[in-house]
């Protein structure tokens, strides 16, 4: 069965790993999270060696139709998320199987 | 910005923590998500994001130097959708 897995399991694997209190775990992954998303929303690239990176797309105008009502209407010019895994994770995930303890976590 | 850029920043933050909590911090958050994602597991983070894994069926490809038809088998692969949230706020000002 797949589960779910949200802030409060990256909460409590801190709290086991790091020997932080629970609360402090929390506001750890949030700040982590909150300066991810400062740094996308300034435009810049996130860059995760062995994870993966987090790029901001700048998309022109263009038409679209509404699918109801075939109705034409313009979509205009945004900014889109691209994230881009690296070869470990698209690896770890094709094999069903990271080791968690062969990880180098100080890189 | 870079992990150690993140590492950095957030030492900066929290001054009343070692640097090398912080990096395993950083760390933790990463592996946890690579295993959730190994195990076919899905990762919500409300406001950010998900991860999940989407499967890709078995294909016939070429490669494009020879032209030559090659089998690809289905696999899977590692998937991120934008939170409502952050996907307003690259949009903001």
């Amino acid at each position: 069965m797949s589960e779910t897995i949200t802030r409060a399991q990256l909460t409590e694997a801190i709290y086991q790993e790091v020997g932080l209190s629970r609360n402090e775990s929390a506001d750890l992954v949030e700040s982590v999270l909150s300066e991810v998303a400062d740094a996308l929303s300034r435009g810049e690239m996130v860059k995760f060696s062995s994870f993966g990176s987090f790029s901001v797309r700048s998309k022109t105008q263009r038409m679209g139709r509404n699918p109801k009502t075939g109705e034409e209407v313009p979509i205009l010019p945004r900014r889109v998320l691209v994230f881009k895994p690296s070869n470990v994770l698209k690896n770890a995930v094709n094999d069903g199987s990271y080791d968690l303890e062969l990880d180098e976590p100080h890189k | 910005m870079t992990k150690s850029d993140l590492i950095l920043r957030l030492a900066e933050k929290n001054p009343h923590l070692y640097q090398r909590d912080v990096e395993r911090i950083v760390a933790t958050v990463l592996d946890e998500i690579t295993a959730a994602l190994a195990r076919g597991d899905r990762v919500e983070l409300r406001g950010f994001g998900a991860f999940s894994v989407k499967q890709r069926g078995a294909r016939i490809g070429r490669n494009p130097r020879t032209g030559e038809s090659v089998r690809v088998a289905e696999k899977s692969v590692p998937y991120f959708k934008t939170g409502k949230e952050l996907r307003e706020r690259l949009n903001a000002s």
